[in-house]
């Protein structure tokens, strides 16, 4: 004869498992309902999380719309270090332009490899394959992302004068086809290409 | 005198230097005759580029296998029961000798002439290799029969020729990929022979260019090799620039063929020789017009079934008429499917020299059309008439900015929406003529319109009366 805390003991554990199964299948009727996007699809790259205190930064955000570029103000964690500030900054921006209801959306897997701050003004930003694979072609397209990277970082940083970007650290020939990646860009010229976009809406 | 038992010193350094002649004559003569006899093949892949002599058995030409497969993977061969068996990666082949097939991967394959073994060195007809071949590489190959010459995968090399008469007669022959052919002249011809370069002709192998310096060009292939042969009524210079890319061909530097005569006696220079050189000043194309994108480089796909540039070709040409009924002369920089790199097109505009240069461009997002000057990068200085390669459009941006204004303004009175902007578009900084690009985008109609000759009339209508404008305003020569 089976012992009578081994039955009561077994009926508990059943009743435990109906239980579970039936809030688990709760759960995911309501996840369905919600039209939540299953993990899978979602292939970004989690950026391991800064550390240290937020900060008020300028994001200047490029607009496919409008084919301009507009100040948007963002708390984002910023290391002390400038390097790692320009990194932190324009994978805050990747953020943007990643997420839902993007002004001007990038590929899927698009990251910022590095950003290199070398003196004296220089800063070398370098982009993964999948930011250039994924990109968009066309001249305004391309120029917005540029323009949008470069002012960012000078927005931010003082003392950038030179821009350079790379793609998985080499030098390729344009963007997607139409912007130059081969020369140096003069942050300069960049600034005041951004103000004749904005002028020109 | 005499006779001694050794010969004198003299005699036997004299007998010494004679054999030492008869030795280098000897050599000099079987060098020289060697490869005038020899027929090769040449195969062109993207492993390797390389030559292997053709043997001719019973009035057929044979060449052998295993030193053709040799350079392109991993090969070995093994006779075995009068059988001549060898493995090509992870393909194997079987061949019998004096047999008019054999079987490669399985399958029977016919040979055109008897397989040869000769000191286990097996023999394929040249006329077979295109059979034998892909059944090995698993992947076609073309092979030129009546040059012999094997182009294996996407490898070939192509030329375009431009005759340019502004600054003195030249021709600029501007190459895919990077060349180095034998350079040889002759009265009246310069021969260009292309041994290890993966050459392909125009689609007219005779080229003529309107220049009496340089009347024409033939291309030809022979045994091998490709050869660009051209014609010069004077004699004639070759010159490489661009990595190789570009061989430019002049009358050569020539010296007074009279020395100077004191001033007390003057001679008259030949008038007519004179009042025929076309003024300098007068470009030989008031525009150069670039489809941009083309070849493997596709540029944006506007739809599934549309890509960049077929529209930037379709539109280039349009454009090109609109100018030429206006009396305008235009080059379309890029008059088919070819690739041409960004140096290139900066090169073969630099060197024509025109009024203005406009770089046409698709895109399927926004409306209307975008013109944009060059956003010039950060460059090295001019060193006299020496101008930076990145920023040499500097001194033109003033001029280049002052017409896109003005086809703004023409594309707006015709109801086309436009605006200006600079942009890091390449060639434009390294052009030195005044230098647009315009992005056309689709009308109301949506994206298959920016293909429809209406729409691409109607901008080209407005492009040119920009053009003209600022010619008539005195903007552009």
């Amino acid at each position: 004869m089976i012992p009578r805390h081994l039955l009561i003991g077994t009926g508990f554990l059943l009743l435990l498992t109906v239980g579970i199964g039936f809030f688990a299948w709760r759960t995911r009727g309501r996840v369905r309902q919600e039209g939540a996007v299953p993990l899978a699809a979602d292939e970004r790259p989690v950026a391991p999380p800064a550390s240290g205190p937020t900060e008020q930064a300028t994001l200047l955000v490029a607009d496919d719309t409008s084919g301009a570029l507009r100040a948007q103000s963002a708390r984002i964690p910023l290391p002390s270090g400038r390097q790692q500030r320009a990194q932190e900054l324009l994978r805050a921006l990747l953020d943007v332009y990643l997420g839902p209801n993007s002004p001007h959306p990038l590929g899927v897997g698009s990251e910022i490899r590095d950003v290199y701050l070398v003196d004296p003004g220089l800063v070398v930003i370098d982009v993964n394959a999948a930011f250039a694979d994924s990109h968009r072609s066309g001249i305004q397209v391309e120029e917005l992302t540029v323009v949008s990277l470069i002012q960012t970082l000078s927005a931010n940083i003082p003392g950038i004068l030179r821009a350079k970007i790379l793609v998985d650290g080499k030098e390729r020939e344009t963007l997607a086809g139409h912007a130059d990646l081969t020369n140096f860009y003069d942050v300069a010229s960049v600034n005041q290409l951004a103000s004749q976009m904005g002028a020109g809406q | 005198m005499p006779w001694s038992k050794h010969p004198p010193r003299e005699a036997r350094l004299g007998l010494a230097l004679f054999c030492l002649a008869g030795i280098s004559a000897l050599s000099a003569f079987l060098l020289s005759a060697a490869p005038l006899d020899e027929k090769r093949i040449s195969i062109f892949s993207t492993v390797a580029n390389y030559t292997l002599p053709v043997v001719e058995r019973n009035g057929v030409d044979y060449t052998g296998l295993l030193e053709l497969l040799e350079p392109l993977g991993g090969v070995s061969a093994r006779l075995d029961n009068q059988r001549w068996k060898m493995r090509y990666n992870n393909v194997d082949g079987e061949f019998l000798p004096g047999q008019n097939y054999a079987r490669v991967a399985g399958q029977s394959i016919p040979l055109k002439a008897p397989f040869l073994l000769e000191n286990n060195r097996g023999l394929v007809p040249l006329t077979s290799i295109p059979t034998i071949l892909p059944r090995f590489l698993g992947g076609p190959v073309s092979f030129r029969e009546a040059s012999r010459r094997l182009f294996i995968g996407n490898v070939g090399v192509h030329f375009t020729a431009q005759a340019n008469r502004n600054a003195g007669p030249r021709l600029v022959l501007d190459f895919t990929s990077p060349v180095n052919p034998m350079v040889a002249t002759e009265p009246g011809k310069l021969r260009m022979v292309f041994s290890h370069e993966p050459l392909l002709g125009p689609g007219t192998h005779t080229l003529t260019f309107g220049l009496p310096a340089i009347p024409s060009a033939t291309y030809s292939e022979n045994n091998g090799v490709a050869e660009i042969a051209v014609t010069g009524s004077v004699p004639l210079f070759a010159s490489f620039s661009n990595d190789g890319r570009t061989i430019t061909i002049t009358p050569a530097p020539q010296a007074p063929a009279t020395p100077l005569l004191p001033a007390a006696a003057p001679t008259p220079a030949p008038a007519p020789a004179v009042a025929n050189l076309p003024p300098p000043a007068v470009p030989q194309y008031f525009a150069v017009v670039d489809a941009a994108h083309g070849g493997a480089e596709t540029g944006a796909f506007l739809s599934p079934q549309l890509a960049e540039k077929d529209v930037t070709l379709s539109f280039a040409r349009a454009l090109r008429q609109q100018l030429q009924s206006r009396g305008l002369p235009a080059l379309v920089l890029r008059d088919g499917d070819a690739t041409l790199s960004l140096d290139q097109r900066a090169s073969l505009t630099n060197q024509t020299k025109p009024s203005v240069y406009l770089c046409i461009h698709a895109v399927s997002q926004g409306n209307g059309v975008q013109v944009y000057t060059a956003l010039l990068p950060i460059g090295g200085d001019n060193h006299g008439p020496f101008v930076d390669w990145q920023t040499a459009q500097s001194s033109l941006r003033a001029v280049s900015q002052k017409i896109a204004v003005q086809m703004a303004g023409a594309l707006q009175k015709n109801q086309i929406t436009a605006r200006i902007q600079q942009a890091p578009l390449r060639p434009l900084n390294n052009l030195t003529v005044p230098a647009l690009a315009i992005e056309i985008a689709p009308p109301a109609g949506g994206v298959p319109e920016l293909a429809s000759s209406a729409y691409q009339q109607s901008v080209a209508i407005a492009v040119t009366n920009a053009l003209v404008t600022a010619r008539m305003q005195g903007d552009l020569p």
